[in-house]
């Protein structure tokens, strides 16, 4: 395992059995996160980006199963001793006892179905204290409110009595938030945590995230299909499609030069406030089903640009720049020079001109 | 300009909840939508934006004001002339795809719905060729007619309930959220059948969204809406590079920029109205050039244009 990197994933390939046959939904996915750093994975829904995280947090569905790989962790004890453990071989019961909600958190999608309707929301803020960090109930109830503060929630002392019906949207999100800080974890998952919310409040959470993940030095792995948002947040991007990782960069290497045509369709497809072109480019049809294992490029059938060799074997991931990798053969040393659709490559200038103006 | 298609004026829409408590979801909303136009209406969840496309199109009952369509009020008791006209020109796609569509129900038999209710056609073949047609329409094969909802894939669902609209060849189409619940490369795919079939048959939009980059890339005019009042309203150009209400200003710096230098160096600007001391109830509609207008107070409206 690499010295600073917190979080590992290495091949991890996972089937699902259905009434239909066997999903193959993960197939080969390498990923790692180090102390400090946000990573975003984006991808169309189906293409595997929360079941990956799913598997690091034991949260599977009963129907998954595990083909292989592996899923490290540096697990840092609070008397300061280190230990790599294998997520996926962690006992299930250990790994809800120590691992999770203790060193990695997560916040999903919905704060209303994530929260328990029947319990106050400080109630549900000190569960996790009084079981992971065995503090005794007023300490608890002490912290709590500093949580609900940190978060930006008002009057945090009544808020405490409050139940999540009481709750607008985003004050809800905000307890989840607080909650998943609650055990001081060193990993924060967060699932699409704002597609629930309006963007008036989307800005101030992820603004939130940022927050406190420099208070205290966490770090988060965003799972999510909004690129705004991964520009936001995000250090390192990891494109996800069909239970394959085809391109991966720092956010600037993905956003002002991508090199897969996905992440070419992404980017285009999301009008940014200067698109005034008659016509929004689209990537034409959908997602393929995993319930047949894609030959070649899984790619290719959505693909305009798509070559013969696409449909015989499936690319590598070439390497671009040291941290900048992209599984497409256009890359290959034989492929011919395509360049990416004119509207975004000009879109792409107007972007990195933009973006030297405010440095 | 033309006769308007749509006129809402002071539109009002409360529910009592109880003897003592109201929502008031909709306080005197005015706007107009011309023939063949696309107006966008933004607002936070809350304000209102999807309680006025139900009460335009009479799920509702409004509680006050006027709704002119076609130059006939529909916000009152309606003849059944009036009503089948309504039910005709004015067609609504919801938001989530898989709850508005009938999963006992075969896909052609929900698009010809409303050809069955409203006895528009003289025999079963030319209704089975009117669904296949528009099933061509949309980008659906013909072969789809016999399947059931849960047999497609989101964005094809959408798909359905365009095509369920667009049959009785309406005049106006409100678009309740109708792209939220898809991924983006689908968005975009629908935002462009929408478009497509805008200019092939000259029919106008009412456009629900929060997603502002959408909403500007459609919509010829919008209006911004905040609990239940109508901030501010213009042509896309003029809101987008002129807001003057500090709502709007929140709202358009809440638009995320896919430009990781740019977005990652931008705070939003908060707006609260609770303490931003501003009350709706005072304000008066203020022109501020073109089609342009904002409600304020003449106080209010002279210091924010003094701002710019």
């Amino acid at each position: 395992m690499n010295e600073k990197a917190i979080l590992e994933i290495h091949d991890l390939d996972i089937s699902f059995r259905t009434n239909a046959g066997v999903i193959h939904a993960i197939r080969g996915v390498n990923l790692d996160l180090q102390k400090g750093e946000t990573v975003a994975i984006v991808g169309e829904s189906g293409s595997g980006k929360s079941v990956t995280m799913k598997a690091a947090t034991g949260l599977l569905d009963a129907n998954a199963t595990v083909n292989g790989g592996e899923v490290l962790y540096r697990c840092v004890e609070s008397d300061g001793s280190e230990r790599i453990v294998d997520l996926l071989k962690l006992p299930k019961k250990e790994l809800r006892s120590s691992i999770n909600g203790r060193h990695i958190a997560m916040v999903f999608q919905d704060p209303m179905t994530s929260l328990d309707p029947t319990m106050t929301i400080g109630r549900q803020i000190m569960e996790g204290m009084l079981m992971h960090l065995r503090l005794s109930k007023a300490e608890a109830r002490a912290r709590a409110v500093e949580l609900l503060e940190l978060v930006g929630i008002p009057e945090a002392e009544k808020r405490m009595k409050n139940y999540p019906h009481q709750l607008s949207g985003g004050m809800r999100q905000r307890v989840v938030i607080a909650i998943a800080l609650s055990s001081d974890p060193d990993i924060l998952i967060c699932d699409e945590p704002t597609t629930a919310l309006d963007v008036t409040i989307q800005a101030r959470i992820l603004e939130l995230i940022k927050d406190i993940q420099k208070k205290m030095g966490l770090s988060v792995i965003y799972i999510t299909h909004d690129l705004g948002v991964v520009a936001k947040v995000a250090d390192y991007v990891n494109v996800m499609y069909a239970g394959k990782i085809v391109e991966v960069g720092n956010v600037n290497e993905i956003f002002y030069d991508p090199r897969h045509p996905y992440t070419w369709g992404l980017l285009s497809a999301m009008p940014d406030l200067e698109t005034d072109d008659e016509r929004l480019y689209s990537i034409p049809g959908s997602p393929p089903s995993l319930l047949r294992e894609p030959v070649g490029d899984a790619f290719a059938p959505r693909n305009a640009i798509a070559m013969r060799v696409d449909e015989l074997g499936e690319p590598p991931l070439f390497q671009i720049s040291e941290t900048h990798y992209a599984a497409t053969w256009l890359l290959h040393p034989y492929a011919p020079k395509v360049e990416m659709p004119a509207e975004l490559k000009a879109r792409l200038q107007r972007a990195r001109k933009e973006a030297e103006r405010v440095q | 300009m033309s006769e308007a298609l749509l006129q809402v004026d002071k539109l009002v829409q409360h529910f009592p909840i109880s003897r003592s408590f109201t929502v008031k979801a909709v306080n005197g909303v005015s706007f107009s939508i011309y023939p063949g136009e696309t107006y966008g209406l933004v607002g936070e969840s809350g304000s209102g934006k999807t309680t006025i496309g139900r009460s335009i199109i009479r799920l509702y009952d409004p509680t006050g004001g006027s709704i002119r369509f076609n130059g006939r009020e529909i916000s009152g008791r309606m003849n059944r002339e009036t009503r089948n006209m309504l039910r005709e020109d004015m067609q609504m796609i919801f938001q989530d795809p898989m709850s508005s569509l009938n999963p006992r129900k075969k896909v052609g038999d929900i698009i010809a719905e409303g050809l069955d209710i409203h006895h528009r056609y003289a025999s079963r073949a030319e209704r089975r060729a009117a669904v296949q047609e528009l099933l061509k329409k949309v980008g659906l094969s013909p072969a789809h007619a016999e399947r059931y909802p849960h047999q497609f894939s989101g964005g094809q669902r959408q798909r359905v309930g365009i095509a369920r609209a667009l049959i009785m060849n309406p005049k106006l189409i409100i678009a309740d959220e109708c792209i939220s619940a898809l991924d983006v490369s689908i968005q975009a795919q629908v935002v462009n059948l929408m478009k497509d079939i805008q200019d092939e048959t000259g029919c106008a939009y009412l456009f629900i969204a929060h997603d502002l980059s959408m909403v500007k890339y459609i919509s010829d005019r919008i209006g911004v809406l905040h609990l239940g009042y109508m901030v501010e309203t213009g042509t896309t150009e003029e809101i987008f590079s002129n807001p003057i209400h500090p709502y709007t200003k929140s709202l358009l710096s809440a638009v995320p920029n896919p430009n990781p230098e740019v977005e990652k160096r931008r705070h939003s600007i908060p707006y609260d109205y609770a303490s931003s001391g501003i009350d709706y109830d005072l304000g008066t509609e203020h022109l501020v050039g073109g089609s342009h207008t904002v409600l304020a107070t003449d106080a209010e409206f002279a210091a924010w244009c003094g701002e710019v």
